[in-house]
Order: C-alpha cells, then sequence, then structure tokens
C-alpha cells in the first residue's frame, strides 16, 4: 500500500512571458499509477504535463518558478535533460509518428542513444510493439511507412516508440481525443496494463475516460489545482464546490 | 440587397476571366518562346556539333556540366549549413537581423558585380588564369542567398509534432535536426537546388572574368591536374551561356548563328531534364516517407 511517490511538485508556478499560466501547483505522483489530469480546456493540463519532461524548454518565453522533484531531483536545476527524457516518455495529443518504417520509428530513440546492435534492435522493437499491443497488427510490415497506419494504430505506435526507451513514466496528453471509441477502448485497455510497469499520467478531456483508467485524479482550474484525490472520491464525493460543478457538467 | 449579390457574383466571373487571360497569356508566351528556341536548334542542326573539336560545342556541354556540378558541391552544403543556422540556432536579435539584410543584400546583388569581385579575389589576388572553379565559386556565391533562405523555410515548415516527438524520445538538438527534420525538407531544399543550379546554367556575367570565354583542352591528357586535361577543373572554360553570347556579339566562324542556336537548344534540355530528374528524385524521397 505504501506507494513512492514518483514526481513531486512544490510551489510550482509557470509564466508565458507576463502570462501566469500555472498557480503554485502541488502535487504528488505515485509510482506505476494511473494520475488524471482534467479541466476545462486552457486550464494549463498540457502546460503542466510538458514541465515533467522540460518540453516547455522549446518554448522562449517560458519562466518556471518551484520545484519539481524527480526521484529525489530538481528537474529544474542542474540535470542532464536528454537523461530525464529517456526516463519519462511522452505521448501527444495527434499521433506523430515519424516519416519512416514502422521499425525505425521505434528504434529511433534507441539509436541515437548509441544502441547499434542489430539483434538487440529487433528485441527491443518487437517487445516493445508487443506490449503496445500492436505487434500482431504490423509484424509483416515492419519496413513499411509508419505513416500507412490507421489513427489508432500510430497512436500505439507512439506508445511503443516511448516504451522503447525503457522509461520510468509515460506523459499522455489527450493520446484518444484523435481516434474513434473503438481505437479509443484498446488504448485504454492498454494503459491499464501497462500501468504495473510504469507510472501513467494522462491528460484528458473525457471525465468517463478518466473515471474508467484513473487510480488518482486531479482537478485543475485557471492554473491550479482545485483538488486532487483517489479518483472515486473525486468523482462520487468532491471536497470542493468547483470540482462538484464541473463534476456534474455545470460549467466547462 | 439582392442586385449588390449580383453585382457580386458577375465581379467575380469577370475577376476569373482576367486571372485566366493573364495566366493564358505567359502561358502562351513561354509555349511560343520555347517552341523557337528548339525548333532554331533543331534547324541548325549539323552533323558533328557535339565534337570536341573546335566547330562542336561538345567542352562547352562538359563544361557547363561541370562547372554546375562543382558549384552545387561548394554551395550546398554551405547554403544548407547557414539555413539550418538561421532556423534552429539563431536567436532572434540584432546580429540576426543584420545577417539576414546581408544575405538579401547578396541575393541582390547584379551577377556582373559577383563576377568583377571573383575576378578581383579568385584571379587577380591568387595570381591564377581564369579558371573553371573560379567560375564555380562566382556562382556559388550567387546561388548561396537562395540556397540559405529556402532551407531555412524548409526546415521551419517542418512540422512541430516531429520535432517535438524526436526530442521527447531524449533525441538531441542536432539528431532532431539531421535525422528528422532535414530527411522531411529534403524535397524542398531540392527545389532550391533545382533553382540554384538554374542559375549555374544559364549564367554568363558572373563567368566572364573567372572563368574565361574560352577553352583551350587536349582530350589525350586524362589526368585531371594538367591545366590541358579535360577534366581538370583550373583550366579556363566557357560554358555553352558564355558560348552563345560570345558567338552572337564577337565570333568569325562562318555558321556561328547556327551553333549559337543550336546551342541554345541545347542548354534548355538540359536544364528542362535537370530540373525533371530533381523533381522526380524528391518525388521519390517524397513517397518512401509518406509510404504511400
Ligand atoms: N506557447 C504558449 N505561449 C503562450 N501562452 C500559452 C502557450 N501555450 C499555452 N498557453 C496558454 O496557457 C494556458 C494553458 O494552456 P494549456 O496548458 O495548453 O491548457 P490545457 O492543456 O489545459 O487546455 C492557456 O491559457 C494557453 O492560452
Ligand atoms: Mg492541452
Amino acid at each position: 500500500m505504501n506507494k513512492k511517490i514518483k514526481f513531486n511538485t512544490k510551489n510550482l508556478d509557470l509564466y508565458y512571458g507576463d502570462f501566469q499560466a500555472l498557480k503554485s501547483i502541488n502535487l504528488e505522483i505515485y509510482e506505476k499509477e494511473v494520475t488524471a489530469f482534467i479541466g476545462p480546456s486552457g486550464c494549463g493540463k498540457s502546460t503542466f504535463l510538458r514541465c515533467l519532461n522540460r518540453m516547455n524548454d522549446l518554448i522562449d518565453s517560458v519562466k518556471i518558478e518551484g520545484e519539481i522533484i524527480f526521484e529525489g531531483q530538481d528537474i529544474n536545476g542542474d540535470i542532464d535533460v536528454i537523461n530525464l527524457r529517456t526516463r519519462v516518455g511522452m505521448v501527444f495529443q495527434k499521433p506523430n509518428p515519424f516519416p519512416m518504417s514502422i521499425y525505425e520509428n521505434i528504434a529511433y530513440g534507441p539509436k541515437c542513444q548509441g544502441v547499434k546492435d542489430k539483434t538487440q534492435l529487433d528485441t527491443l522493437v518487437k517487445e516493445s510493439l508487443v506490449k503496445a499491443a500492436l505487434w500482431e497488427e504490423v509484424k509483416d510490415r515492419l519496413n513499411k511507412s509508419a505513416l500507412g497506419l490507421s489513427g489508432g494504430q500510430q497512436q500505439r505506435l507512439c506508445i511503443a516508440r516511448a516504451i522503447a526507451m525503457q522509461p520510468e513514466v509515460i506523459l499522455m496528453d489527450e493520446p484518444t481525443s484523435a481516434l474513434d471509441p473503438i481505437a479509443t477502448a484498446k488504448i485504454e485497455d492498454l494503459m491499464s496494463k501497462l500501468k504495473k510497469d510504469y507510472t501513467i499520467i494522462i491528460v484528458t478531456h473525457s471525465m468517463q475516460q478518466a473515471g474508467r483508467i484513473s487510480d488518482k485524479t486531479a482537478f485543475f482550474l485557471m492554473g491550479e489545482v482545485v483538488e486532487f484525490n483517489e479518483t472515486p472520491v473525486i468523482f462520487t464525493n468532491p471536497a470542493d464546490k468547483r470540482t462538484e460543478d464541473y463534476i456534474t457538467g455545470r460549467f466547462g | 440587397m439582392k442586385s449588390e449579390h449580383k453585382n457580386a457574383i458577375v465581379a467575380d466571373k469577370i475577376a476569373t476571366v482576367i486571372l485566366y487571360c493573364i495566366a493564358g497569356f505567359f502561358l502562351l508566351l513561354l509555349a511560343g518562346f520555347t517552341a523557337y528556341i528548339i525548333v532554331k536548334g533543331i534547324m541548325a542542326y549539323q552533323p558533328g556539333i557535339f565534337s570536341f573539336e573546335r566547330t562542336g560545342i561538345g567542352v562547352e556541354l562538359f563544361n557547363t556540366v561541370y562547372l554546375v556540378l562543382i558549384s552545387l558541391i561548394i554551395s550546398v552544403p554551405i547554403g544548407v549549413g547557414a539555413g539550418i543556422y538561421m532556423a534552429e540556432y539563431a536567436k532572434a536579435g540584432k546580429v540576426t537581423n543584420y545577417l539576414r539584410i546581408c544575405i538579401e543584400t547578396l541575393s541582390s546583388l547584379p551577377s556582373i558585380v559577383i563576377g568583377l569581385f571573383g575576378y578581383l579575389v579568385f584571379i587577380y589576388m591568387t595570381g591564377s588564369k581564369y579558371n573553371l572553379f573560379a567560375g564555380a565559386l562566382a556562382v556559388s556565391i550567387l546561388s548561396l542567398p537562395l540556397l540559405t533562405t529556402v532551407t531555412e523555410d524548409a526546415i521551419r515548415a517542418v512540422p512541430s509534432i516531429y520535432k517535438e516527438g524526436s526530442l521527447a524520445v531524449g533525441a538531441t538538438h542536432w539528431q532532431t535536426i539531421v535525422q528528422i527534420c532535414l530527411p522531411v525538407a529534403t524535397p524542398r531544399i531540392i527545389t532550391g537546388v533545382i533553382l540554384a543550379a538554374g542559375r549555374g546554367f544559364g549564367e554568363a556575367a558572373a563567368l566572364l572574368y573567372t572563368a574565361g570565354m574560352s577553352s583551350n583542352v587536349n582530350l589525350n591528357i586524362w589526368n585531371p591536374f594538367d591545366p590541358m586535361s579535360l577534366l581538370c577543373p583550373f583550366r579556363p572554360g566557357d560554358t555553352l551561356a558564355l558560348h552563345i553570347w560570345a558567338l552572337k556579339t564577337e565570333s568569325m566562324t562562318p555558321n556561328a548563328d547556327q551553333i549559337a542556336n543550336f546551342s541554345a537548344a541545347v542548354l534548355l534540355v538540359l536544364i528542362f531534364a535537370f530540373s525533371l530528374g530533381s523533381r522526380l528524385l524528391g518525388a521519390r524521397l517524397d513517397r518512401k516517407m509518406s509510404g504511400k
């Protein structure tokens, strides 16, 4: 029952120029659980998620204050960002396989880390695809372009691509918002399997999805975390009036 | 209200017709020019015109391809490198703005100025004779701004989701540029290379005092370091475009007009073949990436 804390933020503020997008966020993300972020669009869910693998480094105007502790280390300090990103993988809203073969898509990350051995890469590619429940569908066309896959397959490929780095955490930003219900169901299925091995943090616009797959849920509103608790508690017995209003669909 | 709506429809129709007319006019003009040059060229055909002797244009044809090739070998790496720098590394600020003004200025310099600059620096200051390599350098200077801007635009046009995807699996900035951005940008960069090569094929003024207006080769020498060898880049060499100009202005040969007409047609076909080849290559790369 005593799960380890994986991520821990302390008074995290984030500014895009003068605009404050995150206001004093304090959150604990536990290991090998699914944590969901919900809230109306524009409330800072993606922004927060992108802090966790330093993806916001790409945006010049971003300024961050406060701490993000990952495994005892402040990741905004003097750390190896490349190493952080291999340990904290990410899956994006729009499936974004690279315009290369299915095999190359998955081998890309390990190759960038210097893995050259063909048999090692072969096993890594297969294992990742198996874990992402895509192997059976693509094993005969590994050398075909990944852009020929369906949207749902592409997204599972992106999950496999993240898994190939053998990460500890996988961040997912509305991974099913571009997919049909069947593809969505497959990905949700996958997530409940993956949480045995990985810590999963997912942003979702669908409260039903959060309810189905997550252990804990954080409700974001205008850059703040209004409430963070076990998912059943958030959905059946929220402490804050604003959470209740959002859950019951009275705004957002 | 009703009549206003009708007016809008009429205006739309008139604008469409006018635009079609303008486009048609230019298409006709282009087709006319091309047909004129090709027909005159064919009519001027005479046996042995491709020969590498004085009466043929073999050497000039070779020089043209050779010079363009050398200039691309020089200008493409530098231009693409500079484009990558401008797109990925240059921070917005005074230095970058200054650099941008320099590139724009360079792109609008008349080619005779570049030619004279080339003469001064590559010929006079080095104390060498006119040579193809100096010509290639001059053409490179001409095409660098174009290659730089095209590459910068092409890299900027790479969807950011590819870049983010690459960085998110722990690739470095450089790995992302080389392995993701460049391949995706290649078809567009190829368009720039075609345009750059086109400048080389057609250039005359910049070559006048760099590559020179005549060729003197001995076809029995194949050592590329011998200045009499066809393969030596450090020998004087006139390209087709320059040859046409020389024939039309100051040639003593009796059939100079004929040879010039034929050369023009050959040059046209050469440029067309090069563009077509590069485009096919680009399309193939594109297909390979999109998996269609
Ligand atoms: N690159 C950016 N520059 C400036 N403002 C941004 C940028 N990205 C997001 N924002 C702003 O930050 C706020 C939070 O955005 P985001 O994290 O994308 O919200 P969510 O994912 O919850 O929909 C929004 O108001 C948005 O307009
Ligand atoms: Mg978002």
